[in-house]
């Protein structure tokens, strides 16, 4: 056993998962919000916005279940480990820091995904059919992969206070979302608000979801698969970057 | 003898403040090593750099033969660490915490069930294996963060002040603990305030004092080296004059107190050999002979304070 290499490393990152999901996922709060999040948006958007149709609203709100449920927990993972000091033991167990944070990251992904099928089938349940299910589930993994390290990212600040981060991730999180063509179809976004819209992955993965519900899409779905892929890795490279360079400020 | 922990001119700095200053020494494989020092002094910073938890802004640490910077997974695999305070997941059972060091040292599960089971036995708390940590008092906490430490078998436990605020119980318990895994051939470095554990459990001790070594010797060298001139006690079964005494080889005083005579000696091996040769000629008994050595916490107090503005 070569305890630096590739496949311990990811063994070891699966420990930390475990270890997430157990103490920070199966929670009831956690786990309440995870499942009334979809229901309410569902409830807020289809009762409140008659106008809308359901096929129009299940992109949008598909990418926010997926979106908040994937970045709503890790970022304050870091935070809340570096008080209790439980951060501080796993720096001095043979696990490197690319490990510890993937490991993060699985955990979210895996609880995102687990919730967004709640949506889906509540979707379905509506009457809405699904017309391209294998993209659909190729999207909401990879955008899980790239949310995931989103919310890993919002956790490089070296603070131990996690309202300090939770403050930070809303601030950055609410935005993204208003540019990322749920409100507003991208057809009728003004250039300005195209231009921004193309720099959120939130975008790319509603745009694959309305296409799997209703055939129709403003990107080609290769574009927005391609995208995806792009964001997720650029996030996890400098997510793992950064928290290299910040976790001894955390100790 | 092989040096499992070496440390080389290793500095830390915190803004204007040097913590731990060009600090070099070595921690010899199978001894207890007992890391003394102030509050304050680098002890903790010190410890922390040895474990890869925070990195050196200078200087080199090399565990088990590995570079703590450039190999820190090969050197954390081969050695263990108790903090001062305990960093246990309390959402987690102790078992649960066992289980999840055991996959991060990368022990199959067969045998990590195996050697949490063994442990939990050692410790006491195999009977509240299922039990959130949250519920468990100080004493139970730390004895488990010993096992957690320990699951893999290291050749190497780092321990930070172990047995700060435990009762007696547990304080004997792990100290019984150190004792049988150093007879083992673990290598123990230990971070304390305690002189008095320190002093029965460690083969030698390193002293910091604002951020840099004092001293590093065995405790009992230490305690005589502070100190040129030393005292010893001895009483006969009958009067002896005070000339007879200073006029033996070795003695440069002799001082009466109650029924002993209390002699000052810069060596005390050549006064204890007078002082049996004395009692002979003179068929005099010797009923008590006690050398005063200075304790260790008088080596450490004068140590840490030698310089102090």
């Amino acid at each position: 056993m070569n305890p630096a290499g590739f496949s311990e490393q990811g063994r070891r990152a699966w420990a930390i998962a475990k270890k997430d999901i157990r103490i920070y996922y199966f929670k009831g709060p956690v786990l309440i919000f995870g499942v009334f999040m979809p229901v309410f948006l569902f409830l807020a958007f289809f009762m409140g916005s008659r106008q809308l149709p359901l096929s129009f609203l299940i992109s949008g709100l598909v990418g926010m279940t997926l979106f908040f449920t994937a970045t709503a927990v890790s970022p304050a993972i870091f935070p809340w480990e570096g008080q209790a000091k439980t951060l501080e033991r796993l720096a001095s167990c043979p696990i490197t820091i690319e490990a510890i944070v993937f490991g993060d990251m699985i955990a979210s992904l895996l609880f995102g995904i687990g919730i967004t099928f709640v949506t889906v089938i509540i979707g379905l349940a509506l009457g809405l059919s699904l017309l391209h299910g294998i993209i659909l589930l190729a999207a909401i993994f990879l955008a899980a992969c790239c949310f995931s390290a989103i919310g890993m990212l919002l956790a490089v600040p070296p603070t131990n206070v996690p309202s300090n981060i939770m403050m930070l991730s809303s601030l950055i999180k609410f935005p993204l979302v208003f540019i990322s063509g749920i409100f507003i179809p991208l057809e009728q976004m003004p250039p300005w608000g195209l231009a921004l819209a193309v720099c959120s992955p939130l975008t790319y993965f509603t745009d694959i979801v309305r296409y799997s519900f209703t055939n129709t899409h403003y990107f080609p779905v290769e574009i927005d698969i391609a995208a995806l892929a792009v964001f997720t890795v650029a996030f996890t490279v400098v997510t793992m970057f950064l928290h290299k360079r910040t976790m001894p400020r955390r100790m | 003898m092989t040096a499992v922990i070496h440390a080389s001119d290793l500095t830390k700095v915190f803004g204007k403040s040097t913590a731990v200053d060009h600090i070099s020494f070595d921690v010899r494989q199978g001894e207890i090593f007992g890391f003394l020092g102030p509050n304050g002094a680098g002890k903790t910073t010190t410890t922390r750099m040895l474990t890869g938890v925070i990195p050196p802004d200078a200087g080199t640490a090399t565990i088990l033969g590995h570079n703590i910077r450039s190999e820190p997974v090969l050197a954390k695999q081969g050695f263990g660490v108790v903090p001062e305070t305990s960093n246990a997941y309390t959402d987690l059972t102790s078992w649960q915490n066992l289980m999840l060091m055991g996959e991060l040292y990368g022990l199959e599960r067969v045998r990590a069930e195996q050697r949490s089971s063994d442990l939990l036995t050692m410790v006491g708390l195999l009977e509240r294996k299922d039990q959130k940590v949250q519920a468990y008092s100080k004493g139970m906490k730390q004895r488990l963060i010993l096992a957690m430490a320990l699951i893999h078998e290291p050749e190497l436990l780092f321990l930070d002040e172990p047995t700060s605020g435990l009762d007696v119980q547990s304080t004997q318990m792990i100290l019984t603990l150190l004792r049988d895994l150093n007879n083992q051939g673990t290598t123990i470095f230990l971070t304390t305030h305690n002189m008095e554990e320190a002093n029965r459990l460690c083969h030698r001790v390193g002293i910091i004092r604002a951020g840099k070594i004092v001293a590093i010797d065995a405790p009992e060298k230490l305690k005589t080296a502070i100190d040129r001139v030393h005292k010893i006690e001895v009483s006969f079964d009958h009067e002896i004059s005070g000339d007879a005494l200073t006029g033996l080889s070795g003695v440069t005083g002799a001082t009466r107190t109650g029924d002993k005579w209390q002699i000052t000696t810069d060596n005390r091996d050549t006064t204890i050999r007078s002082l049996v040769t004395f009692g002979q000629q003179n068929n005099a008994t010797i009923v008590t002979l006690n050398t005063l050595a200075p304790s260790l916490d008088d080596a450490f107090l004068r140590l840490t304070q030698e310089d102090k503005p």
